[in-house]
């Protein structure tokens, strides 16, 4: 990717409290114009991230380039960039006007336009017929979009959104999710958001960097993330998973097969894969890419009907269904008592009579379903 | 049994010893004072209860009321430096980790734990003629002198017994009153709402005056006032580091009551005190209620 295209370049950033190390090594390019999440788990340096790009932290070593340039010396209220705080910091004593318009005084806009650019940031978030009221008149997703205005206001080349959500009711969560995603369609700002809700950060993102105890683990698109998982914690993290622990043992161009004492036989690739024969690594296998059938009481093995060429095959026991609605989850025991998950979308209202408590199935996925995972 | 918050027994027990204290060590003595305060003197000792404000027109004698002026002015002077130098400890403490904050707390009141005759002797000791510092611009003076500056004899600089001294005293003795209550009221601001100014754009300077002093309001008028009611007060310090033409309201009654023995006017002069004190409440009380909206979120 050339500079032109990167608004953000953070190198082999390290972050160090004490003891702590809450950002490790790491290094990640955000194009400009994107919807880029920052995801994982609670503690795992998200925040302090997102605070070194605003100026409030700095990397212990690394550095971070913000539109090509070094932000080393650059306190934050001389970067590009603007960040709407978790708590949402709206000051208390100001109106909402006099909050949208306090950074504007900063940037030498003369008076004359500020009324305008904080009235088009308030449509924006359409807060603009409560321009008169003070923030605590107001409800928690009110306050966020004053924020909100507050940073947009300011053009900033980059908007740091830190768990813009997580302190809204469920409903109206849902409903900022989509209102987000068309507001940084709309000012073409880069939005880079900070969430531990991987479906929020699925929902909403262009990419998204997923971390792990300070490490970055994988930057990709969301499909990414779940269809080609870079290692297990990847794999775990987003969405639910099936984990197999086994060995590679035949590893050809056009097919690869892995040994798995859990899962108690083989599993078959249709694809080849990279790994080191005899080494022990992981597969994954999406609840939903498993096909439930009905097995015959003690009947084993497949019929070649129930298994064709190119498919895996495992015979199991129903022991819990959780209904969802559109869908269902079956917890299913294997043979040597390993539990596998298995979801069914709920297709016809009748459906989800097929199966009950207590039957037995055949597990069947393709041989395109699994991820082969060195880590 | 009966729900305890219906058994009000037990909390009128609770509130009787302090109601009881109050009015034998408080409301009585002063009731007593205040009889005083109209009576005139009738022998070497006795006072009679005559009910004249003979003594409180006496307050409005020139002499009276330049000391009252002094008072108060010197009181709001010593206020306001406390202010500017408290303001930034305050703040710094805010933004020290925990183990800092500790120590400069500790820092704060260790003077205030120590008996306020020695701190003011200390003081003496440091600002009189052969004291600290003029030992030592002597020594300077001497030093320039042999590197060959032409600055003549030595004039001790007269640190003691002026306004001066008093003012530094007072400061001295009521910093606490106002590191305190301003340090409660910043350490109380969110955090966010200083970065949320930085990351706008402001920069620490015009923080402070646009975020920070706004939401610190509250707390700055109870330092105001916190400040200045027992400086207006002060006996000691003026007493010992002031000279004879810097009376504060104080040393003027104490001299009532012992050297002019001359109670009713010493208690009219204590009433006067006391109002002077009441109507600065009443201010802050009305400044607060304006306020209110601002100062309470
Ligand atoms: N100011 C700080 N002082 C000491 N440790 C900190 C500080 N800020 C964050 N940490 C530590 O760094 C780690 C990452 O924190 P944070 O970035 O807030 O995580 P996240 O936002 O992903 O939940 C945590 O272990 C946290 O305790
Ligand atoms: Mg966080």
């Amino acid at each position: 990717m050339s500079d032109r295209d990167t608004i953000i370049r953070v190198e082999e950033v390290t972050k160090r409290y004490g003891k702590v190390t809450a950002v490790d090594r790491v290094t990640l390019e955000i194009p400009r114009g994107e919807f880029f999440a920052l995801l994982g788990p609670s503690g795992c340096g998200k925040t302090t991230l997102l605070r070194m790009l605003a100026g409030f932290e700095m990397p212990t070593e690394g550095k971070i380039f913000i539109d090509g340039v070094d932000m080393s010396s650059i306190p934050p209220n001389k970067r590009p960039v603007n960040m709407v705080f978790q708590s949402y910091a709206v000051f208390p004593h100001m109106t909402v006007f006099e909050n949208v318009a306090y950074g504007l005084k900063f940037d030498n806009v003369p008076k004359s336009e500020q009324y305008g650019r904080v009235m088009a940031a308030l449509a924006d978030v359409k807060l603009d017929h409560l321009a008169e009221r003070k923030p605590d008149q107001m409800s928690g997703g009110q306050r966020q979009r004053v924020a909100l205005a507050r940073a947009l206001v300011k053009k900033p080349k980059v908007l740091l959104l830190d768990e813009p959500l997580s302190a809204l009711d469920a409903k109206l969560r849902e409903a900022m999710r989509f209102e987000l995603a068309e507001l940084q369609d709309k000012v073409g700002i880069t939005f880079v958001m900070v969430t531990h809700d991987q479906d929020e950060a699925l929902a909403m993102a262009c990419r998204c960097a997923v971390m792990d105890r300070g490490k970055l683990m994988q930057t990709a698109t969301p499909s990414n993330l779940y269809e080609f998982p870079a290692n297990k914690f990847v794999a775990d993290f987003i969405g639910s998973v099936n984990l197999f622990e086994g060995t590679l043992q035949v590893d050809l161009p056009d097919h690869a097969i892995v040994h798995s004492e859990e899962l108690g036989g083989q599993i078959y690739f249709d694809h080849g894969v990279s790994g080191a024969s005899g080494e022990k690594m992981w597969v994954g296998i999406r609840p939903e890419k498993i096909e439930l059938l009905k097995r015959e009481e003690g009947s084993n093995p497949p019929t070649p009907e129930d298994a064709p060429p190119g498919c895996n095959v495992a015979a199991g026991t129903i022991r819990q269904i959780s209904y969802l609605g559109s869908e269902s989850i079956y917890e299913i025991d294997l043979i040597n008592d390993r539990r596998m998950q298995v979801s069914r979308p709920n297709l016809s209202r009748w459906d989800q009579e097929d199966f009950t408590w207590g039957d037995d199935v055949w597990l069947r996925w393709h041989g395109d379903s699994p991820v082969l995972l060195q880590s | 049994m009966k729900d305890w918050r219906e058994d009000k027994t037990f909390f009128r027990a609770t509130i009787a010893l302090p109601v009881i204290w109050f009015f034998i060590f408080f409301v009585i003595p002063m009731a007593i004072v205040w009889a005083y305060s109209v009576g005139e003197n009738v022998g070497p000792v006795d006072v009679a209860i005559t009910g004249t404000f003979a003594n409180y027109a006496k307050a409005f004698a020139p002499e009276v009321l330049k000391v009252m002026g002094d008072s108060i002015w010197l009181a709001a002077l010593t206020t306001l430096i406390c202010l500017v130098v408290a303001f930034p400890v305050a703040l710094a403490m805010t933004f020290a980790d925990d183990k800092q904050k500790t120590w400069l707390l500790l820092l704060i009141m260790l003077p205030f734990w120590t008996n306020l005759l020695i701190r003011t002797y200390a003081l003496i000791a440091v600002m009189r003629t052969s004291g600290v510092i003029n030992t030592g611009l002597e020594g300077l003076h001497g030093l320039l002198m042999t590197v060959g500056l032409p600055l003549g004899s030595f004039e001790p600089l007269p640190l003691l017994y002026n306004k001066f001294a008093v003012v530094v005293g007072l400061v001295y003795v009521h910093l606490p009153f106002m590191v305190l209550p301003l340090y409660a009221a910043l350490d109380r601001l969110d955090k966010s709402l200083i970065e949320a100014s930085l990351d706008l754009g402001a920069g620490h300077l015009e923080t402070i005056r646009r975020v920070i002093v706004p939401l610190a309001a509250p707390g700055i008028a109870a330092g105001l006032v916190i400040t200045f009611i027992p400086a207006l007060g002060a006996y000691l310090t003026p007493d010992l580091l002031g000279g004879p033409d810097d009376l504060m309201i104080a040393s003027l009654i104490e001299r009532q009551f012992k050297r002019a023995n001359d109670w009713p006017f010493g208690a009219a002069l204590s009433f006067i005190l006391m109002y002077i004190t009441l109507l600065f409440f009443a201010v802050r009380a009305f400044l607060e209620r304006k306020g209110g909206k601002v100062g309470a979120h």
